[in-house]
């Protein structure tokens, strides 16, 4: 199955987002819940090997957008026994213009045994954009050994890299290593981008930015800014203009519990 | 100065007696083992095996372009580097040329430095092992420089005055000293498990033989990441040699009386940056173990 969804938003009367373009792509079916406001409703079982899909999101200058998800994302192997494992992939690209302010926090993606699958995350910021970005991968459901899985972000705010992370899950000696996941089930990170001050995605976000360049907040960023830690989870300030939440934990209740610590304290920062 | 197939620099770049501080850095493996995760041979295997699968292939891919970038440039364009020769041919008018655009073409790298410093922090979310990555480098381009002296090595130094990440000193290092880009590649590899084995010795107090032997296991794995990286370096080495180093020759091979590196380096294209698909492997409990050690009372390694 072969589909690609997109979501845009522009600028409108009063100051308000309104959704410019919302095409669904079954199975990513796209549903409107308030302004701004966008969940992704999965409306076929996947993805599944062999599937292709793809979200475009443009996030127009000024205006500000909200992404969730219903249910979390279980990716499952293709057809059958027998046959070569083929791959699905989920290709999200999302431009988040100046000004602008996206928050992208979908239900976590659980890779079902056997499954080999392909998650690509690019993302492209104007200098004073602002993103929330979280992204949660489980290893397995409950008792289950996990599925095989690339995943890659890459986050390019006003030109210059921001962020690029890559995780590779289902080679149990690599999984386990107590330097990459160690005993944790699911890896998750969450990316704070933007000028400092409110979260993204949320009304209150001010509609332009600071004045400042973006030059002036990788030099503020850089050296002056210490992690924060806690269990299992700390608060990264990038080089650049952003902050990593990453966490690792057992489960993916306990994930996000640590996920949203670090988030709170990296808003605080 | 021609260089065999294999060159004996390499052998003095990945000593861990080159006096450029690596040792008192452990990769993580003493904040591992105060947390209780490497507590003996086969959890310091798991740990070095899950360490060069993720930041060892990324410092080895970053040197491997760190010392094709500085290797046409060096002067020793014998380097032999098959993405070096790539890079000798193309705009190039003769040797004597070649050793005229040396300066030049350093001169013209300054972007590419730059760029390629911006794509190893974009890899590393961790302060505490950008901080670590930049010490390291620091300490190795000031030594490299002494032993090694080269128009591009000073123009790392000047690129990146906050001191370049590691392996990109290191690849610079072995660019100057006529490696090829896999030699770099795989001494950025060795380096990346061989810190952290030999902390582990000390701090462990395992037989030195067996950790020997954990590390001879996976030659064959540091050796598949020098190739994968080198292969990862290619197309961005392409981009760069048509956008810094050809123009660089250029203006060098016109106006050879012409200090080049008095103009101003050309600007890379902003958004599509030469490196950007190089891997990115996160590693997130070293990410969390780093800033671990950074708190930790008392430590023996800096990092």
């Amino acid at each position: 199955m072969t589909a690609r969804a997109v979501l845009a938003t522009a600028p409108g009367p009063g100051g308000r987002t309104v959704l410019a373009t919302m095409s669904s792509a079954p199975p990513i079916t796209l549903r409107r819940t308030g302004p701004g406001q966008v969940y992704l409703v999965s409306t076929a079982a996947g993805p599944l090997g062999g599937d292709d899909l793809a979200l475009d999101i443009d996030v127009a200058p000024g205006t500000v957008l909200d992404v969730r998800s219903v249910a979390s994302t279980l990716v499952l192997p293709g057809p059958g026994p027998g046959s070569a494992p083929e791959e699905s992939s989920m290709t999200v690209t999302a431009r988040v213009g100046a000004g602008a302010s996206l928050r992208f926090a979908p239900e976590p993606t659980v890779l079902a045994a056997g499954c080999l699958h392909r998650m690509t995350v690019r993302l492209e910021l104007a200098p004073d954009a602002r993103v929330f970005w979280r992204e949660e991968i489980v290893f397995g459901r409950y008792g289950e050994a996990s599925g095989r899985c690339r995943s890659r972000f890459d986050a390019v705010a006003g030109g210059l890299p921001l962020l690029r992370q890559e995780f590779t899950v289902g080679d149990p000696a690599i999984d386990a290593s107590p330097a990459v996941y160690g005993d944790a089930r699911c890896v998750g990170s969450t990316l704070i981008a933007g000028p400092p001050g409110a979260a993204a995605g949320h009304p209150q976000t001010p509609r332009t930015g600071g004045g400042r360049t973006s030059d002036s907040l990788s030099a503020g960023g850089r050296r002056t800014r210490e992690a924060i830690l806690g269990d299992g989870w700390a608060a990264l300030p990038l080089a650049g203009p952003g902050i990593l939440v990453s966490a690792l934990a057992l489960d993916a209740a306990e994930l996000r519990r640590r996920l949203e610590r670090g988030e709170t304290e990296a808003l605080s920062l | 100065m021609s260089a065999p197939s294999l060159n004996a620099a390499l052998l003095l770049l990945a000593d861990s007696r080159l006096p450029a501080g690596g040792h008192g850095h452990s990769g993580g493996a003493e904040a591992a083992i105060a947390a209780g995760t490497v507590r003996d041979l086969p959890t310091l295997a798991a740990f070095l095996r899950g360490r060069l699968a993720t930041s060892g292939l990324v410092s080895a891919c970053l040197a491997a372009a760190a010392c094709a970038l500085s290797a046409p440039a060096a002067g020793s364009g014998t380097a032999s580097a098959p993405a070096g020769d790539d890079a000798g041919e193309r705009g190039m008018p003769s040797p004597a040329a070649r050793g005229r655009a040396a300066a030049g073409v350093a001169g013209g790298l300054l972007g590419g430095w730059t760029e390629l410093d911006a794509e190893a922090d974009a890899r590393t979310a961790s302060p505490a092992q950008r901080e670590a990555s930049r010490v390291q480098g620091r300490l190795l381009l000031r030594t490299a420089r002494r032993i090694w002296p080269s128009p591009v090595l000073d123009g790392l130094a000047e690129a990146v005055p906050e001191g370049a990440h590691h392996p990109i000193a290191l690849g610079a290092a072995a660019g100057a000293a006529g490696c090829a880009p896999e030699e770099a590649a795989l001494a950025a590899a060795y380096t990346s498990v061989t810190g952290p084995a030999t902390a582990a010795v000390r701090l462990l107090g395992l037989d030195p033989v067996a950790v020997h032997r954990l590390l001879a296991d996976l030659a064959p794995d540091l050796e598949r990441t020098a190739s994968t990286a080198t292969a990862a370096v290619t197309p961005g080495l392409e981009q760069t040699v048509s956008t810094v180093i050809a123009p660089g020759l250029e203006r060098a091979a016109t106006a050879p009386s012409a200090h080049t590196a008095d103009s101003p380096p050309p600007s890379p294209a902003p958004t599509a940056s030469a490196w950007a698909e190089l891997p990115a492997h996160s590693a997130p409990a070293l990410d969390l173990l780093a800033e671990r050690h950074l708190r930790a009372g008392l430590r023996l390694f800096v990092s």
